[in-house]
């Protein structure tokens, strides 16, 4: 690779090939280099692949609200194979505290010139029969969707290319320097601007980036057509999921365009180890089981876990480092980065093309890394 | 979830794990045998195992309980009709056998193109054969004892195509003579197969028909030709049931769980017999089984007795396995777009786009179905050189119940 790149991105999971697409798009010169042997095949593929609004802030709703606007856009040019469906989500209201969440939600997802209606108790049981009787409601976001994310990182990557990016695979990073990076083998590649996005593995190369893996598990289902016909999440999945740092569970549940159901979630920190923790799984099926009864039945066919790449304030860092300005940041999307992937490579084609962005992307900037680093020592 | 206690856990009731559990019991220990059969037997005495078992047996033995995954320490979780239990032991020994390795070729999809093996049963299960023309084509002697057994329940015409050459197998039946009474045992299976044509450096290059097979092509000695047949019964050798054992934390090498002098695995107190350990048939399965019986029963002597059997039942498998080595030209047997993965309708041509065998599952889905590659993935390995193991629990689906119930202990 000549000296001529502008853009090396480093990481092929969904959030750099998006990168790759922007920038290659952008007319700038592009290369990608991903340890893994094809596109896609680390938290990508662990994922449920979602591409939802979310709520957790100000700043996540724009960028989410940003992202999933960049999807249906792209979403008609996708291939068939990256299964793109816009499902939407059911927010489910077990009781009336949690109605009352449901509404101060609307309101926000209102706010946002996002459609998301309120469901009486009727009305949900309309939508979903299958929903275990005594729920209160809940709010319907018929915007949100789901797609199989390994092949959406493909398409991304397939139009990289298109427009000149080069990608290569089974080559690991072992270090950044400005204006190149160091391979395993010792090579070096250069470049005018080096873009991580190595998810969890961020803070193996910058290691000032408070990002720590936070292992999800996953069950997939035998086929099931038509049993439940949105993406289903229990309110209290804020409370329970996002919180705190112990080990937590929450009802989360995807139709997959298979007829297979994908059943979450989990959230731990503190397991580097990939193996399935069997407890946790049971707490989340027991969780699943009492939300949708149906599936006490049902047969299980894989359990497997992903580590998602968590920081400090539940927000990714996408911006240059304070002081490296030659170095991009793009990583650490915790549960939302299949949602986020194109919203952050646009943040990054506009930096670097100096266009203004569509949103403000100071809440995203990895600066407040180092700030937080030193709140803490 | 129920409880159950017991000395030594058996898992897996064919030869080795019979054998295991009469071993186990000799040594006074309590003995539970557990199969996900509705029968003892394995798949080779499928309908027949009871025969197998001492009467009275000294062990209590349990058919349709599948033990799907790990759960703790010196536990299993397994389920059955009656719902889920968790099956505690001081000692496990697994015995899980192997199944049948297909390989695609143009066809081989179409109703009626079927395991060799598999078809035994289905006809062991009542399915007629009677006047019906079936081709047996793979490799190894399993292909001879299926012609045998559909022959003996009025199968009207039978070809029986040997991948393997003439030689290699005319060398290995030579070397039978050390070995007496296999030579019996293998001469005594070729008269039960008088006038069964036996093709050698044969093999199926395609099967046709319009909805059903009506018609396959075949590769000869003489070149190609067609052959008319209402069934075609295909095995190309055995692959070890390892994905337990994995679950378990057994180490796996080349495809087989490995074992040390008492058959036991990389795991405290867990043993594993029989083909899962590596392919060696009936002989060494028993063998293996009464070794790991003796050693989980705490009988080392007992144990001891087994291993110059071992290894002599150990030199004939490995005479087997080169007799019947699967030739390089069977890679070329699928076209592109031949399919692969019949869960997911992932073609050969698809999967041999990818580098490795995950990154051809996380992108065309094959394995991922209700087999998880339990067919797809022998063949990829042996089609693209892949390594090919599935390592996630559960070991064969299981209710989302019987998962859930995983953490009430």
């Amino acid at each position: 690779m000549s000296g001529r790149t502008d853009v090396l991105i480093v990481g092929g999971g969904i959030v750099g090939a998006a990168c790759a697409a922007a920038c290659a798009q952008a007319g700038l010169t592009v290369a990608l280099v991903e340890a893994d042997l094809a596109v896609g095949m680390d938290a990508t593929a662990a994922g449920m692949g979602q591409i939802v609004a979310m709520d957790g802030s100000p700043a996540e709703l724009a960028l989410t609200r940003y992202s999933q606007r960049l999807w249906d856009d792209l979403a008609r040019s996708l291939p068939e194979d990256c299964e793109y469906e816009r499902c939407g989500t059911l927010w489910i209201a077990a009781d009336d505290d949690e109605m009352e969440e449901a509404a101060r939600k609307a309101t926000r997802y209102h706010e946002h010139a996002l459609q998301a209606e309120l469901l009486e108790q009727r009305d949900l049981y309309a939508l979903e029969p299958a929903l275990r009787p005594g729920l209160a409601g809940g709010l319907c976001v018929p915007g949100d969707s789901i797609l199989y994310a390994p092949r959406a990182a493909a398409a991304l990557l397939a139009e990289a290319e298109r427009h000149g990016a080069r990608a290569l695979f089974g080559c690991r990073v072992r270090a950044l320097h400005e204006g190149e990076v160091e391979l395993d083998d010792g090579a070096r590649m250069a470049a005018r601007t080096v873009v991580l996005a190595t998810g969890a593995r961020a803070a193996e190369l910058i290691p000032e980036l408070p990002i720590r893996p936070r292992t999800g598990h996953l069950v997939i289902t035998e086929r099931y057509p038509a049993l439940v016909r949105h993406q289903l999440v229990e309110l209290g999945y804020v409370k329970s999921a996002h919180g705190t740092d112990a080990d937590s569970v929450a009802f989360n549940l995807q139709p997959r365009p298979t007829g297979q159901l994908l059943i979450g979630s989990s959230r731990q920190y503190g397991r580097a180890d990939p193996a399935v923790d069997r407890v946790i799984v049971a707490r989340m099926l027991k969780r699943a089981i009492a939300y949708l009864p149906v599936l006490h039945g049902l047969d299980a066919l894989r359990v497997w876990t992903g580590q998602r790449a968590a920081t400090l304030d539940g927000l990714p860092y996408i911006g240059p480092c304070p002081g490296r300005a030659w170095l991009f940041v793009a990583a650490g999307h915790e549960g939302l980065g299949i949602t986020a992937a194109l919203a952050t490579a646009r943040l990054l084609s506009d930096h670097l093309l100096g266009r203004a962005p569509e949103i403000a992307p100071e809440p995203y900037s990895p600066a407040r890394a180092w700030l937080e680093t030193v709140v803490r020592a | 979830m129920a409880e159950r206690r017991t000395e030594v856990l058996v898992i897996g009731a064919g030869p080795a794990g019979l054998a295991a559990a009469a071993a186990a019991a000799a040594c006074g220990r309590r003995v539970l045998l557990v199969d996900d059969n509705a029968d003892p037997g394995g798949q080779i005495w499928r309908g027949e195992g009871r025969a197998h078992l001492a009467v009275p047996a000294r062990f209590e033995v349990r058919c349709g309980v599948r033990v799907v995954d790990a759960c703790g320490a010196s536990a299993v979780l397994a389920e059955s009709a009656g719902g889920v239990e968790r099956l505690t032991f001081d000692r496990l020994v697994l015995a899980t056998g192997a199944r049948e390795r297909f390989l695609p070729f143009p066809g081989w999809t179409l109703p009626n193109v079927v395991g060799a093996g598999g078809l035994q049963a289905m006809v062991k299960g009542g399915v007629p054969i009677a006047g019906k023309r079936v081709v047996i084509a793979g490799s190894g002697p399993l292909l001879l004892a299926v012609a045998a057994y559909l022959r003996s329940r009025g199968a009207r015409s039978l070809l029986i195509a040997e991948q393997t050459g003439r030689l290699r197998l005319a060398r290995f039946v030579l070397g039978l003579a050390g070995a007496p009474q296999r030579l019996r045992q293998t001469l005594e299976l070729r008269r039960a197969l008088a006038g069964v044509p036996l093709l050698t450096d044969a093999w199926p290059l395609s099967a046709h028909g319009a909805g059903r097979l009506e018609e396959i092509r075949l590769r000869t000695r003489r070149g190609e030709r067609g052959e008319r047949c209402d069934l075609l019964a295909c095995g190309f050798g055995l692959v070890p049931n390892t994905e337990l054992a994995a679950l378990l934390g057994c180490r796996v090498e080349a495809g087989c769980v490995a074992v040390d002098e008492h058959q036991a695995t990389s795991v405290a107190g867990v043993y594993a017999a029989g083909e899962m350990t590596g392919i060696g048939g009936l002989d060494l399965s028993r063998i293996e089984g009464e070794i790991a019986g003796y050693a989980a029963g705490g009988d080392e002597r007992k144990a001891r007795a087994g291993l110059g059997p071992r290894r002599r039942a150990r030199r004939f498998a490995r005479a087997l396995e080169r007799a019947f080595a699967l030739r390089e030209e069977l890679r070329e047997l699928p076209d592109a777009r031949t399919l692969l993965c019949r869960c997911e309708d992932v073609s050969v041509g698809r999967a041999a786009r990818y580098p490795s065998w995950r990154a051809a599952k996380l992108h065309t889905r094959c394995g991922m179905g209700a087999c998880q590659g339990r067919i797809c993935g022998a063949a990829a390995a042996f089609l693209f050189g892949w390594r090919c193991e599935h390592a996630r629990p559960p070991a064969s689906p299981a209710r989302i119940a019987t998962l859930a119930a995983q953490h009430e202990v």
